[in-house]
């Protein structure tokens, strides 16, 4: 009995590990931009965490609302003060899970289908989007483009800038990230 | 030890494989849900990110009169119109106060995101000033105030028939400042400011040509967009001696709108830079002396678009 709970005990050791296949950033990116006649928006934090899971298919991000670089600093300052209020709520994350046809394991680009919530302001909203993953010499890289809108995440806009401020908020992601050991 | 003991021990055994086989396979099941990566995440951010730097500790540049921690930041420039009508005791004749006007118009501009320069013009006393503002502390989770230094020079322009000797020299003052403020919660932030005011030239022997002054003020916000601030001044005793000069109170309400900031404000005193404001308030809010005033600030932006991220 206690010779099979041992060699059970090796078998589910050694399976999790061959599919720990755990690619990791520190430095991933995601921007955002707001175009119109009277203002271009634009913020970029190159500091992003993220996961990617390939084996189970499970994808995560967490960013520092803090570490989104405005062009202007005070609108820096008021995105932080009066519109995140990442003070309240310091992270925007993300978890989720991809789809793919594909063995996204072997080399080249493969197109995936990314599923899951984002949170933001103390607000949850399910999220999906494609997005394209490269594995490349063992390094993995995922692109992907979101449409958000403020008003989803209780973000008021108030009404003497609203023609400011686009009514969907273009977000860019970019991350590489490499396998953990 | 009776036959049913046995058997009932290896059930037991049986059991606790069981468990334990069932709460691998459950322990694996929770491993695999995403909120653990998540967490992983989260976990290691909230070890290093974050340094909790304090921003926005006070809307404006000033309290009410009171320069506050805040300044342009590098490559920002802040058009800054402080005005003050007459006082709100001289009646209906002078319709409150509202047929006189006093106003400074400013300039400040961040060399730094620490040290911004400025220059402004009174129109009491025809005052040319000059000022600059640097940040020598910032508020972070190791550090509990923010602390900044303001140098002011100030020099009256207005022409005297009778004092023919008032020279450039004679003419200036300069007021030194430390602005020691904290921001207590997102709505609450205090700031205590100690000032040296010093002129070259006092009215009689007995005056003081360096001033000491203490003053006191915040903010409570009460929207996101809009605070009420209140200011005190107080000048310690047996300094100015020839003339009356008050404390003086200010209060105040903040409205920010994107990048302007609009503060209403009534105060006792007319002036709106530092030897002024600081030790020449002639007026009181008990005798009704009391000026009604706003401040108007708008900043500029000149820092160049960084290069997009390509990709």
């Amino acid at each position: 009995m206690k010779k099979i709970l041992f060699v059970m005990l090796v078998a589910i050791g050694f399976s999790q590990f061959a599919h720990a296949q755990i690619y990791i950033t520190r430095t991933g990116y995601i921007g955002f931009f707001s175009k119109t006649p009277m203002e271009d928006i634009k913020a970029e934090n190159s500091q992003v965490y993220a996961v990617i899971d390939v084996a189970k298919k499970n994808i995560a991000f967490a960013a520092l609302l803090k570490g989104f670089l405005f062009r202007k600093q005070l609108m820096q300052e008021h995105f932080n003060e009066n519109y995140v209020e990442s003070d309240k709520y310091p992270k925007a994350t993300f978890s989720g899970t991809f789809k793919s046809n594909e063995d996204v394991t072997q080399n080249g680009v493969h197109n995936v289908d990314v599923s899951g919530k984002i949170s933001l302001h103390g607000v949850e909203n399910p999220v999906t989007t494609t997005a394209t993953l490269e594995m490349k010499d063992g390094k993995l890289t995922g692109k992907a483009h979101l449409l958000m809108v403020p008003g989803d995440y209780n973000i008021q806009i108030p009404s003497l800038v609203r023609e400011k401020i686009e009514k969907e908020i273009k977000v860019e992601i970019l991350i590489e990230c490499s396998a953990t050991k | 030890m009776s036959a049913g003991t046995i058997i009932n021990r290896t059930t037991m055994r049986k059991k606790i494989c069981y468990i334990l086989l069932s709460s691998l396979f459950l322990s694996t099941a929770v491993f695999s849900q995403d909120s653990t990566l998540l967490n992983m995440l989260t976990d290691s951010m909230t070890n290093q990110g974050d340094k909790g730097i304090v921003t926005q500790t006070f809307k404006a540049t000033q309290i009410i009169n009171l320069p506050t921690v805040e300044a342009p930041k590098r490559n920002n420039m802040q058009f800054l119109i402080m005005h003050r009508f007459g006082k709100i005791n001289d009646g209906a004749y002078e319709f409150f106060g509202l047929d006189n006007a006093d106003i400074r118009l400013a300039l400040d501009y961040g060399i730094t995101d620490r040290f911004a320069i400025g220059i402004g013009r009174s129109s009491l006393d025809k005052t040319f000033d000059g000022s600059f503002k640097w940040k020598i502390l910032q508020q972070s989770k190791r550090m509990p105030v923010t602390v900044s230094l303001y140098e002011l020079i100030t020099n009256t322009t207005l022409k005297y028939e009778d004092k023919p000797y008032l020279d450039a020299k004679l003419r200036t003052a300069y007021t030194s400042q430390l602005l020691i403020a904290r921001k207590f919660s997102r709505n609450l932030s205090l700031q205590f400011s100690p000032a040296w005011t010093h002129y070259n030239l006092v009215p009689t022997p007995e005056d003081k040509n360096d001033v000491i002054t203490l003053s006191m003020g915040g903010r409570m916000k009460i929207t996101k967009r809009m605070s009420i601030n209140a200011e005190y001044n107080y000048i310690l005793p047996d300094q100015i001696v020839s003339t009356t000069a008050y404390n003086s109170l200010s209060l105040g309400l903040d409205i920010e709108t994107g990048g302007h900031v609009f503060q209403l404000v009534f105060s006792n005193t007319q002036g709106m830079i530092g030897p002024w404001y600081l030790t020449k308030t002639s007026g009181t809010w008990g005798n009704g002396d009391i000026y009604f005033g706003f401040n108007i600030s708008r900043s500029f932006n000149f820092n160049k678009e960084k290069e997009a991220k390509k990709w």
